[in-house]
């Protein structure tokens, strides 16, 4: 195996894992169906036909949900996936949302306009879970939760993330293997919440790069050195390491001052599936 | 004794946390034809209860008793013998992870899993008090010896239920599926049963039936891909993974005989070497 590569996957049994995944835990709320961002781009794609591979066209509901300076060709992928696919889609410009709040504070960068339609899309599609009986479907790749390449609380948060164990590699590999429109696959990855904006460009290295080395750190438990010595640059090993410490309040729930004898996050453990 | 042991394994998905929806789930699975042309029906760890308990342990643990939670699945051992996964509490409430094996009406054996894997997403020990003992124990079918998934990772508990006479080895596991990025057919961990499985079963000369469950819980997908392995280390059963499923096989004492003719690793194994160096360690040396 070439440790410099991105990890492969094995399509056929994850197709196998995250359909039973996704027709348990739904079954298990009693909800109808899952809700999901489609923005164009191939992560929320692919957890969209994820989901429609699992449970039917009829189940999902894809919103849209552009704002003025999003790019029109992101649009357009986002309805060429949904008419492959069968599904019930709907588009709520978030442009007014966004605008009346930040309607005299012309002093904030475009990051806190980023992370802020970030939320507000979090927060329509929550709503529109509660008016569906749906489960929103998280569409943050492996790569994105360990670099912190997502808004907390916005793209991040979800019910259920049937691809949060994928590497972006891994992310096109399932996305051609369900034949998934070419464009979406190719094109390169952009959050798209400026004009221009690219994800390898913002994160300074390479999806194929960033996987490879989280794969050895990650998942085989390499050291530093070990990665490096496995063909990767020191500096870049230390500056994904880097990205992933930063970053780890993003994956966890708030910590809570500890007072009593049990407290929930530290010694009041429960399972998520609790009693379903 | 038996010529044939007539095994099934229940490849289930339990109700995590709702040990008397699985008591009925069990009764339900006691009734299939798979179930009920067999002599033993084998169900997976923990499957009274589900696997990722955590604080629910304290609170799906029931004492062992024939007359109590039980009563209903030592009646159904009546017409063949059964072995159930559930935590156990103890009469010092300590919490097991345990194996009962039911037959005629009684409980007749116990195993409290010894090895609790407390890494990576494990964290039974946690969770669990551990069990002091591999002990391979009398049926009509011979002796059998019970595993509970880590303990089978562990080379000195079935060299121990061999050397003890088991026949046969029950593993009962609740084994995660992980690692997909290879090109094979299956995922990396049930690969990793199999080869252990048929390493062990020929090594030592022994039957092997392996029944893993199956079903989510939290995110994790248990595998399923239960087997059976015979005396040379061949798969008698090869199981699919991931579905919920009930599977026959037949473990004939002939070819445990077979086997054992062939190779006589058993007749030449030198236990008392094994203490001497084992001794050795022991004192440091």
């Amino acid at each position: 195996m070439d440790l410099t590569r991105p990890p492969k996957l094995n399509p056929a049994i994850a197709l196998a894992m995250i359909d039973r995944f996704l027709q348990e835990e739904l079954a298990k709320t009693g909800l109808s169906g899952f809700v999901l961002g489609l923005s164009g781009g191939v992560d929320s794609a692919l957890a969209c036909a994820l989901a429609v591979h699992a449970l039917g066209p009829g189940k999902v509901l894809a919103v849209k949900m552009p704002f003025r300076t999003s790019s029109p060709a992101s649009e357009a992928d986002a309805d060429a996936v949904i008419s492959q696919l069968g599904v019930r889609s709907e588009r709520v410009d978030i442009t007014p949302m966004v605008e009346a709040y930040f309607q005299g504070l012309p002093e904030a960068p475009p990051l806190r306009w980023g992370n802020f339609m970030a939320r507000v899309r979090m927060a329509v599609l929550f709503d529109r879970s509660a008016r569906g009986r749906a489960l929103v479907l998280g569409t943050s790749n492996k790569t994105e939760l360990l670099l912190g390449y997502g808004t907390w609380y916005g793209d991040t948060a979800s019910s259920l993330n049937p691809i949060g164990d994928l590497y972006k590699a891994q992310v096109w590999q399932l996305a051609r293997h369900l034949g998934l429109p070419e464009q979406v696959v190719t094109k390169a990855p952009s959050a798209d919440l400026w004009p221009d904006q690219t994800d390898e460009g913002e994160l300074g290295i390479t999806y194929a790069e960033a996987d490879a080395i989280l794969y050895l750190l990650v998942d085989g438990r390499y050291t530093v050195e070990e990665v490096a010595a496995a063909g990767h640059p020191l500096t870049r090993v230390e500056k994904v390491l880097a990205m992933v410490e930063g970053s780890q309040y993003k994956r966890r729930l708030p910590i809570i001052a500890k007072l009593s004898q049990r407290t929930v996050g530290i010694d009041f453990r429960y399972p998520r599936d609790w009693g379903r | 004794m038996e010529s044939v042991l007539k095994v099934a394994l229940v490849q289930m998905a339990p109700s995590l946390g709702l040990p008397e929806r699985n008591l009925e789930s069990h009764l339900t699975w006691l009734e299939t034809p798979e179930a009920r042309e067999a002599d033993l029906v084998v169900f997976p760890e923990l499957s009274l209860t589900g696997y990722l308990l955590q604080d629910l342990v304290a609170e799906v643990a029931r004492p062992l008793e024939e007359k109590g939670f039980l009563a209903p699945l030592v009646e159904a051992s009546r017409h063949r013998d059964i072995l159930v996964g559930l935590v156990e509490e103890s009469s010092q409430f300590l919490f097991h992870n345990s194996a009962v094996y039911l037959s005629r009406g009684r409980i007749h054996h116990v195993h409290r899993k010894v090895y609790l894997p407390t890494y990576g997403m494990f964290d039974e020990g946690r969770y669990f008090a551990a069990g002091r003992e591999f002990r391979a124990f009398d049926t009509r079918f011979g002796k059998i010896g019970v595993l509970i998934c880590e303990d089978a990772w562990h080379l000195s508990s079935s060299y121990l239920l061999v050397l003890q006479g088991a026949h046969t080895l029950l593993v009962m596991s609740g084994s995660p599926g992980r690692g997909l990025a290879t090109e094979s057919v299956e995922a990396t961990s049930v690969q990793t049963w199999e080869r252990v499985g048929q390493t062990l079963s020929q090594f030592l000369t022994v039957h092997w039936a392996y029944v893993n469950r199956v079903g989510y819980e939290d995110g994790l997908a248990f595998a399923g891909g239960s087997y059976v392995a015979d005396p040379f280390g061949d798969l008698l059963l090869d199981g699919a993974e991931n579905v919920e499923a009930i599977y026959r096989a037949d473990l004939p004492l002939a070819s445990l005989r077979r086997a054992r003719t062939l190779t006589p690793l058993l007749r030449d194994e030198k236990p008392e070497l094994v203490r001497r160096h084992l001794d050795d360690v022991l004192r440091g040396r």
